[in-house]
């Protein structure tokens, strides 16, 4: 193994999955490496979201094939904090609210044993969170709160590999920036004999793309990966032609 | 005195005639099955209590060496063993047994505040209460008195098998201040046992009462307090509630009546119901001036084989009143089980607004997923939102009863981990 090449830290392989009794993924292969970020297009109802979640490990995404591999370790059989502590973060689309647990004691939990002081007052700083830090986490947040909310545990998370579901979702302009911001922090950020960061971001807008570079675009529809390219290029063609003309185009085909 | 007299008597009569009433609420007891309380030791100082009573009491609050305290109270079964005013507050605030309160103002106490608040005869608990009293605290805070350090009470049982009677008042004169920390708990020794505490509360014009409650008991003890409080023009009055251990049986349903206008009262209550416990809570808030305000807030949590009835019922009595119900609990085991019952009534009065919110449920899944995403293990995130559930944001509450609750609410998430 050379020491150039990046290492792949996710590995999705003929990865099937049934959601009840409907069967939402069929036979994903999809390989994240250190340093990548990924962008998962598609429309709504594809499986985007099934594939983050069962990445995550959220209970009712039912694996019947295949398999993912994240830094080496099948984690067929581990719990989300397990999957969690292994380096994995994920920004939810919609969070729920915890009544009684503060956006302040998340960020903590988040970010492990220790002092946080001056991670808490950069992260109320940068996210502009000074009025929902010491607030019951995403009760009667905002679009915009909330997005900023996730965004400030996940950097206290400091995972390796963040998974964002619809980072753009509900908010406005003003924050798109912020969140934008963010994700780079997140994903740009390289820790000391931690490897460099990497993501996958689900969106069907694309939007997200004017304030995030990403490397490479997936294009999940009907349960398949149907194509892979310039996540720009993608987005342009959809934007063209919408996704089925987009699917059948010749240079995902090849 | 005449009058005193006339009234002892009236309270006999009608305490006779109530001691085989059962209460409204709660399981019926056998009163005859417990014993009478044997007296205690005063003591000189608070430090010089055994080591285990004085770790009992720091449990729900009452701390011995005083630290942070105006005065304190120790109620050792039937005898009070322990009152102490510190120096800066002497002229402001009087803190004494109500045997003593009794006989230094025998035609105020019997006239005002003495059965007053709290009638003699309405179950067979206060019958007993004014059968064979054993003291209870009384503390006066004067007029324009602000004491800004709370002001502590223990009642404490070291003995198995008796019957606590206590029956204690507090008076807020016009425009005073106080918070009052009032901790019941036993000697680790003891199992069973009947806790039957009569509480008056009088808030005077302007005045402001935050009391605070704590209750620690054991698997085989009964507690049946019965409470009465009056609130007059521009007062309010601020009730914390908060148990997190065992019990056999517990029932009360403080009533506060909010006399005068634009006078408040705030109810907030935390239950934990652990194993067999039977916990049966609530309050009555009255509303009878112009302008008043109230809102009752409890918190409940049922895990083992444990009941919980959460009660809450505002009577709107006048055209200008508010008033608001939130109770909400979590059932944790299959073996549980919870009633919510709020009751509202508007009496002769169009204009009340009374409202309520009343749920019961499981912890959501999608919560523990939640913060398990965020590498909290999910006995820890249950714990942690269990915790948070119930831990209240109760707006100006002193710093010292802040920690003692949260004090209580860390030990119970650790011990059901």
């Amino acid at each position: 193994m050379s020491l150039d090449r990046p290492q792949p830290l996710l590995v999705v392989e003929d990865l099937y999955v049934t959601v009840g009794d409907h069967e939402v993924l069929r036979g994903i292969n999809l390989t994240i490496s250190e340093g990548e970020t990924h962008v998962l297009l598609g429309p709504n109802g594809g499986g985007k979201t099934t594939l983050l979640n069962t990445i995550v490990g959220l209970p009712g995404y039912r694996i019947t094939q295949g398999r993912i591999l994240f830094k080496g370790t099948d984690l067929a059989d581990l719990e989300i904090d397990e999957r969690a502590r292994l380096g994995i973060g994920v920004a939810f689309q919609r969070p729920p609210a915890v009544r009684g647990i503060k956006l302040r004691q998340l960020i903590e939990v988040a970010a492990g044993d220790g002092e946080h002081e001056a991670l808490l007052a950069d992260l109320i700083g940068d996210l502009s969170l000074k009025k929902m830090i010491d607030r019951d986490v995403n009760m009667g947040f905002s679009g915009g709160e909330m997005k900023r909310s996730e965004m400030a545990q996940l950097i206290a998370q400091a995972p390796e590999l963040t998974l964002f579901d619809e980072p753009e979702s509900g908010v406005d302009l003003d924050n798109i920036a912020v969140v934008g911001r963010s994700m780079n922090r997140l994903l740009k950020a390289e820790r000391v004999g931690k490897g460099v960061r990497a993501g996958l971001i689900v969106t069907h807008t694309g939007h997200i793309l004017e304030y995030v570079n990403a490397d490479i675009g997936h294009v999940l529809y009907n349960g398949k990966l149907a194509c892979r390219g310039n996540p720009l290029d993608l987005i342009g063609e959809i934007g063209k032609h919408g996704y089925d003309k987009c699917v059948e185009c010749a240079i995902c085909q090849m | 005195m005449p009058d005193v007299e006339a009234r002892k008597a009236e309270i006999r009569r009608l305490a006779e005639a109530a001691v085989d009433k059962p209460a409204t609420f709660g399981p019926d007891l056998d009163l005859t099955s417990f014993d009478v309380a044997a007296d205690a030791q005063s003591v000189e100082s608070l430090e010089s209590l055994e080591k285990q009573t004085r770790e009992a009491a720091l449990g729900i609050g009452f701390d011995t060496t005083e630290a942070g305290r105006s005065g304190s109270y120790f109620q050792m079964d039937r005898s009070p063993i322990y009152r102490k005013v510190e120096q800066m507050f002497d002229n402001k605030l009087e803190i004494m047994s109500t045997e003593e309160a009794l006989r230094l103002y025998p035609e105020l106490m019997y006239e005002k505040y003495y059965w007053r608040n709290v009638a003699p005869d309405k179950d067979k608990y206060t019958a007993q209460v004014a059968l064979t009293e054993t003291e209870g605290y009384f503390i006066r805070v004067k007029a324009g008195q602000k004491i800004d350090k709370p002001i502590q009470a223990c009642l404490f049982v070291s003995e198995n098998n008796i019957s606590q009677n206590v029956h204690s008042v507090i008076i807020l004169e016009e425009g005073a201040e106080a918070n009052v920390l009032t901790g019941c708990t036993i000697h680790p020794k003891v199992r069973n046992g009947l806790h039957a505490g009569i509480s008056e509360f009088y808030v005077g014009k302007g005045a402001k009462l935050t009391f605070t409650m704590i209750h620690n008991w054991s698997e085989d003890f009964h507690v049946r307090p019965r409470t009465g409080v009056t609130v007059e023009e521009d007062g309010t009055y601020v009730n914390n509630y908060v148990m997190l251990k065992p019990v056999r049986s517990l029932q009360t349903f403080p009533v506060a009546r909010l006399v005068g206008d634009r006078s408040r009262a705030v109810f907030n209550s935390i239950v934990y119901g652990l194993d067999d416990s039977y916990v049966d809570i609530g309050s009555e808030t009255s509303l009878e001036g112009a302008g008043t305000r109230s809102e009752a807030i409890a918190r409940t949590v049922s895990s083992d084989r444990s009941t919980i009835y959460s009660r809450g019922r505002l009577i709107g009595k006048n055209n200008d009143c508010k008033a608001h119900l939130d109770c909400r609990g979590i059932v944790m085991s299959e073996e549980s089980t919870q009633w919510a019952i709020p009751d509202l009534a508007s009496v002769g009065a169009p204009g009340a607004e009374l409202s309520h919110e009343a749920a019961i449920s499981p912890i959501a899944a999608e919560e523990i997923y939640y913060l398990m995403s965020r590498g909290v293990p999910k006995d820890e995130a249950i714990s942690m939102i269990t915790r948070g559930f119930l831990d209240l944001d109760i707006p100006g509450l002193p710093p010292a009863l802040r920690r003692q609750i949260d004090k209580a609410l860390e030990e119970t998430a650790k011990e059901s981990l």
